[in-house]
């Protein structure tokens, strides 16, 4: 065929025509939202959401308040926050700290509706060929800079009577941290599972300091932006009915709850040895009335206070801000942390006490 | 008059070439508006106002732990590792690519090694890298070099293959060596065409600079870059990223005038 200026011109213009039939096909925006995503990486205690999905949980819940629940795998956590913050999904699941980090303080306002658990072990610092963490001092530590494992850090510095002065801190890729324990100008790090374990298998790693030291402070969380929830309570009250149905699934004492967490040790690619040692370290508040009372105490309120203290030390709280209060959290019974005019950040215990009172 | 044949004015070519500048800026400004109408506080598309703030605390504000200027600080320590690895790329892959170009045994030997050896992703080998330059400054330089040096050496590779055959007749009628013909013939000729392979690696090797930097650093451009997006600040990155295009821009129209003031018979040697 010959390339006239006729056929040119006509194939542009039905390619055009195509393209703009496309795109006026796509709702730019539903009227009343039947569809919502919940976004979720790779973590411990995470994992019981993909196998939800895979296990027709999901849909059961979604089901029977006639909505819809995508959830979906983000490959890397911090794009994960990145892109809940841009509206790009409705829930995410994340740790308090990240959640203050980013979305509270870029303005969007969001709901923890679930407690999911607190890191109990999952999060260390490890030296080579050095066995207290006081041997820490002077050496270089990598880390990812700004994330939990900086926070637990920190603490360890400070109930050892040490500041961040004492060591120098080399900002690390976690997906390359362990490689980078092989080499030898790699004497100090401090990360989080699976990557622990990983490092505590070589013969001269010391697991010195870890996060069964600072109990419930690093916790995992599912958090909802507050629009969509209020606007849709029955989105929030769904995800509670496949989060306890299916841990009551995984932590009984059955045949079922070990196909469970092999599925779920596959899922984030190791089996079911490697996935029950995690779930060690990791405290999950299997009882939703626990669940509850943990978010109403006020346990939660000093380490929310220890942690804006913590990202307002290292200017997270945002460009200008001239004192951690610039962003209000909110507690269960009303209690606030910071600017009451501006609250981002809301612990909600209403749905884990429905999930208790069976009310779902 | 056809449309191939008209040509813009002086003025209207200026106009013509800062459009789309104008247009994309003008774009980003609309679309930071309406986000900043849903939400004061987004941090997807921050204001001018925002990002001049975030780069006067970056760049004329001394931070409070250190003391130094950290956009002077990440700038310096960028660009060391950066010329680094160019010098020493561009030294290895000149010595290999006018030998190996010139010398049939070493062509046999070495051409297929490196065409293959150009094909293999840095990055996916990085563990390996890291045992070998450890993950200090050696491995960032390293990445740099085995980023862009088997491009180069190819490219110098098949310039030499390209010359013209009667030039090495003549000069060996007229009795020069090997080695006169490599220093005086070839070499010559090579060096701007030297540039010309280093202006289009300066891409590679700012990516390969700035992928060195996420894996593990303490100061840098690209460090801070991947730092600063853990908390999504892109007031911080923007600007970043916009001093990195301007820096490549300066390279690369540095080496462009560079070559025309050394080598002005090239420049007429390609027009023809």
């Amino acid at each position: 065929m010959k390339l006239t200026r006729k056929a040119f011109l006509k194939s542009s213009a039905a390619l055009a025509a195509g393209a703009a039939v496309v795109g006026t096909a796509l709702p730019a925006h539903a009227q009343a939202k039947k569809k919502f995503t919940l976004a979720w990486t790779i973590y411990v205690g995470w994992m019981p959401w993909p196998w939800a999905a895979e296990n027709g949980i999901v849909k059961k819940w979604a089901d029977k308040y006639g909505i819809e629940i995508d959830v979906v795998e983000v490959n890397d956590y911090s794009t994960s926050i990145n892109q809940y913050t841009a509206g790009a999904f409705d829930a995410l699941t994340i740790t308090n700290m990240d959640t203050l980090a980013v979305p509270a303080v870029g303005g969007v306002d969001s709901t923890s509706i679930i407690t999911g658990d607190y890191s109990n072990g999952n999060d260390a610092v490890i030296l080579k060929d050095k066995a207290k963490f006081a041997d820490i001092k002077g050496q270089n530590v990598n880390i990812v800079q700004y994330s939990v494992s900086q926070y637990l850090l920190d603490r360890g510095l400070q109930l050892h009577g040490m500041t961040e002065r004492d060591v120098k801190i080399v900002n690390t890729s976690d997906a390359d941290m362990a490689a980078a324990f092989l080499t030898p100008d790699v004497t100090a790090v401090v990360t989080w599972n699976p990557i622990v374990e990983q490092i505590d298998a070589d013969a001269g790693a010391h697991n010195v300091f870890n996060s069964s030291a600072i109990p419930g402070e690093i916790l995992d969380l599912v958090i909802v932006n507050t629009k969509t929830l209020d606007a849709n309570p029955d989105f929030a009250k769904a995800l509670c009915g496949i989060w306890y149905e299916t841990l009551g699934i995984m932590l009984a004492d059955t045949p079922a709850a070990k196909t469970a967490q092999t599925e779920m040790g596959k899922l984030s690619g190791t089996d079911y040895a490697g996935f029950a040692s995690q779930l060690k370290t990791t405290h999950l508040f299997s009882d939703p009335a626990g669940a509850a009372a943990f978010t109403k105490g006020s346990q939660l309120i000093a380490t929310m206070d220890h942690v804006r203290q913590f990202l307002f030390a290292w200017g997270m709280m945002g460009q200008g801000a001239t004192s951690p209060d610039v962003v209000g959290i909110e507690f269960p019974g009303g209690h606030i942390l910071g600017d009451a005019q501006n609250v981002t950040f809301r612990f909600n215990a209403d749905y884990m006490a429905m999930a208790a009172a069976k009310a779902l | 008059m056809r449309l191939i044949n008209r040509h813009p004015g002086r003025l209207s070519g200026r106009a013509l070439a800062a459009a789309p500048f104008i247009a994309m800026v003008a774009l980003y400004l609309i679309a930071s508006a309406v986000r900043h109408a849903a939400n004061p506080a987004d941090k997807l598309l921050p204001g001018i106002s925002q990002m001049a703030a975030a780069m006067n605390i970056m760049a004329f504000t001394q931070d409070m732990a250190t003391g130094d200027y950290l956009m002077l600080t990440d700038t310096l320590a960028s660009l060391q590792r950066l010329l680094e690895g160019l010098a020493i790329s561009v030294g290895i892959s000149f010595v290999i690519g006018i030998s190996v170009g010139m010398i049939p045994y070493l062509r046999r030997l070495f051409v297929p090694f490196i065409s293959a050896f150009s094909m293999v992703p840095p990055l996916a080998i990085l563990p390996i890298l890291f045992i070998i330059a450890g993950i200090g400054e050696a491995a960032k330089v390293t990445l740099i070099v085995i980023g862009t040096a088997p491009f180069i050496a190819r490219d110098l590779i098949m310039r030499v293959e390209e010359m013209p055959k009667a030039q090495l007749i003549k000069v060996q009628t007229l009795g020069a060596s090997s080695w006169q013909i490599g220093l005086r013939v070839v070499v010559p000729q090579m060096l701007p065409r030297l540039i010309d392979s280093l202006r289009l690696s300066l891409g590679p090797a700012w990516i390969y600079l700035i992928s060195a930097e996420a894996i593990a650093a303490q100061d840098g451009l690209g460090y801070r870059i991947f730092l600063v997006r853990r908390y999504f600040a892109m007031d911080i990155i923007i600007p970043y990223v916009i001093w990195i295009t301007l820096l490549a821009f300066l390279f690369d129209f540095g080496l462009r005038r560079l070559q025309r003031l050394v080598f002005p018979w090239f420049a007429e040697a390609k027009a023809q």
